[in-house]
């Protein structure tokens, strides 16, 4: 079932939480809306659940496939809807939490109590919680209550899941696990799903396609390659990674900024401030042509696949970050104090008066 | 390794300090203003014999006025539990002007010297009070029958309902009555289904010491119940005329029926309660 938002607008007394918003998406699709706190991400998919209702003016339209649901109550909306902190009902059993859109449904519609229990224990199944029926939710872990929440969302068969930050309240390795098997469940039963995240990982992991949103605006709709690689300003590509930092003047093509210096040869003459990931850093012992940038290492610590090493230098007002591969950490011998030379394999401008960006690839 | 503390058997030290001070002030307290009073009133009793204690509580009289604070004091509950559930909920979930001051008023039954309340009710209620000026052409008379006594009751024990299911409902996120909707439960099944049950004991326990509470009440009610006999007595006034009488003993006798019906329901409110407790809190059910 795909979802078309039109002109969707909230205020909360006077202040705007989403300025007009449309949005298309598509059938089967696992979209993830990523913003900061405050960027009206909840406040979207609460309207598109209808528990919050959208502002009179503009009139604003939601409509699920071609069902116009604008004015249709949340309980007739057939929407699934996960919360954060689960929101289960602690005085009922894991099967009774389950079996309850079940079980309210008006009596000529119910099934009758063996399809019910029948489809409650396929649902847990689907769920890995079979043996957990009898249980009440204050005798499951955190993961097996969104499990749980997640059995019960999807027990009414709903055309939309909607999940608001789903795995916020999770430490970090249910979370992992959570995701991959929502995204593995979300493939399987192809309904359409929104999901509410502030972890940008979260959202660029799971997500067909990623809303970025800040102070109420959709800043970008993209898959997470085109998002990463081109981002549509500067906030999205500030808030989907680490950034660093590099201010200077330009003149006849090279950047200088105390005894650093670099070359664009792209860029105009003037104050200039160019944006670098982690990631396109590269550390030598000697400059290149293209780059001199003496930086000191400050810290480092090995995470996973590769090592973080913080850089300092006179130059530079906040410490740089750079990622580097355990065979070049090796290679380099890099150890705290040690004196070495940055070297952007790539670099990233932003025009504040346009938010167009551009990007050069240094030599 | 042996320790000192092992072989005397001490117990080893606990981490929160003060627990042997405070616990022994705190027993201290309860039994100077709880335990010593109590046990005087039974050491009234041991003077009788066991027939005539039986004597004394099944007199007609005193038998008639269990029936009418019982009765009154149930129907002043029953209505409590309603009134005091709405009021809470108004509390909780709603925000208006004024609700401040609602909230303080709660506490005015309270606050307010039960005499007073019961000669203001009094006032309004008789044939020629505010209320009893409406009421009497209706051919309701409220003030001096059963009636007046619940009112006085319900009056006194108002706060007892709406104290307890406040906080409980606070605690009740708003998510869990959405989480019921969005599963497509009407406003009456997701209230019936899944906020009433976990207001179930507070609501039981508010009402419970509503009810016990009115069971003891005499203040308020003595102005407005007319106190006719085999009609309009409440038990708490039988112990008073006993008392005037210089009968203290027959008064310790009717006492300590009131005291026992309290406590054991009190009693069974406390354990029946605790056994729901768990299983939120994750007990085997």
């Amino acid at each position: 079932m795909s979802i078309r938002l039109t002109n969707i607008a909230k205020t909360f007394g006077r202040t705007q939480a989403l300025e007009p918003i449309n949005l298309d998406i598509h059938d089967g699709e696992l979209v993830g809306l990523l913003g900061p706190s405050g960027s009206g991400k909840t406040t979207l998919l609460r309207i598109i659940a209808g528990l919050e209702q959208a502002d009179a003016k503009p009139a604003g339209r939601i409509q699920f496939g071609e069902r116009d649901v604008t004015q249709v109550h949340v309980r007739d909306r057939r929407i699934g809807f996960v919360f954060q902190h689960y929101a289960l009902f602690r005085h009922m059993t894991v099967f009774d939490n389950v079996a309850f859109g079940l079980t309210v449904m008006p009596r000529k519609e119910r099934p009758s109590s063996g399809e019910i229990r029948a489809r409650v224990h396929r649902l847990l199944e689907m769920v890995q919680l079979e043996d957990f029926a009898k249980r009440y939710p204050a005798q499951l872990s955190g993961g097996q209550q969104q499990r749980v929440s997640l059995a019960r969302a999807l027990a009414l068969r709903p055309d939309v899941l909607l999940l608001d930050e789903p795995f916020g309240a999770l430490d970090a390795k249910v979370r992992q696990e959570l995701r991959r098997w929502l995204r593995h469940l979300h493939d399987e039963l192809n309904f359409t799903s929104v999901f509410v995240t502030h972890d940008q990982e979260e959202a660029l992991e799971l997500s067909d396609r990623v809303v970025v949103m800040s102070n109420g605006r959709i800043e970008q709709i993209d898959t997470p390659e085109a998002l990463y690689r081109a981002p549509a300003n500067r906030f999205v590509f500030e808030f989907l990674g680490d950034v660093n930092r590099l201010e200077g003047d330009v003149r006849d093509g090279v950047l200088t900024c105390g005894d650093a210096r670099l070359a664009v040869s792209e860029l105009d003459d003037g104050r200039e401030e160019l944006l670098l990931r982690p990631h396109e850093l590269k550390l030598a012992d000697a400059p290149s042509d293209a780059a001199q940038l003496p930086v000191t290492v400050t810290s480092i610590s090995p995470i996973g696949a590769e090592v973080r090493v913080e850089l300092e230098a006179d130059w530079l007002p906040a410490p740089w970050l750079a990622t580097v591969r355990h065979a070049d950490f090796e290679r380099l011998a890099i150890s705290r104090g040690q004196r070495l030379y940055a070297i952007p394999r790539r670099w990233h401008r932003f025009d504040d008066a346009t938010a167009k960006p551009r990007q050069a690839t240094a030599a | 390794m042996i320790t000192l503390a092992n072989i005397t058997g001490s117990a080893p030290k606990r981490v929160l300090p003060g627990f042997g001070l405070s616990l022994g002030i705190s027993l201290t307290f309860v039994s100077l203003m709880l335990l010593l009073p109590m046990t005087s009133l039974f050491g009234q009793l041991s003077g009788i014999s066991l027939a005539e204690y039986w004597r004394i509580i099944t007199d007609g009289r005193v038998v008639a006025s269990y029936i009418v604070t019982i009765g009154a004091a149930a129907v002043a509950a029953l209505v409590n539990a309603a009134f005091g559930l709405l009021l809470a909920w108004v509390l909780v979930r709603y925000d208006f002007p004024g609700k401040r001051l609602l909230d303080a008023l709660m506490d005015l039954p309270f606050a307010l010297p039960t005499a007073v309340a019961g000669i203001t009710l009094a006032t309004l209620y008789s044939s020629n009070g505010w209320m009893g000026r409406l009421l009497d052409p209706l051919g309701i008379q409220v003030a001096y029958t059963w009636v007046g006594i619940a009112l006085a009751m319900a009056f006194t024990s108002i706060p007892f309902v709406v104290r307890t299911v406040q906080p409980v409902l606070e605690d009740l996120p708003n998510e869990v009555d959405e989480a019921a909707l969005t599963l497509g439960a009407s406003d009456a099944t997701a209230f019936r289904r899944v906020i009433l049950p976990h207001l179930w004991p507070a609501l039981v326990t508010g009402t419970g010491l509503a009810f016990v509470r009115s069971l003891g009440e005499f203040g308020a009610i003595i102005f407005i119940a007319g106190n006719a006999p085999y009609e309009t007595e409440i038990t708490a006034l039988m112990i008073f005329v006993r008392l005037q009488e210089y009968d203290y003993v027959g008064a310790s006798a009717i006492a300590s029926v009131v005291l026992a019906v309290s406590l054991a329901l009190l009693l069974a409110i406390n354990i029946w309660q605790g056994r729901f407790i768990k299983r939120l809190h994750g007990g085997r059910g």
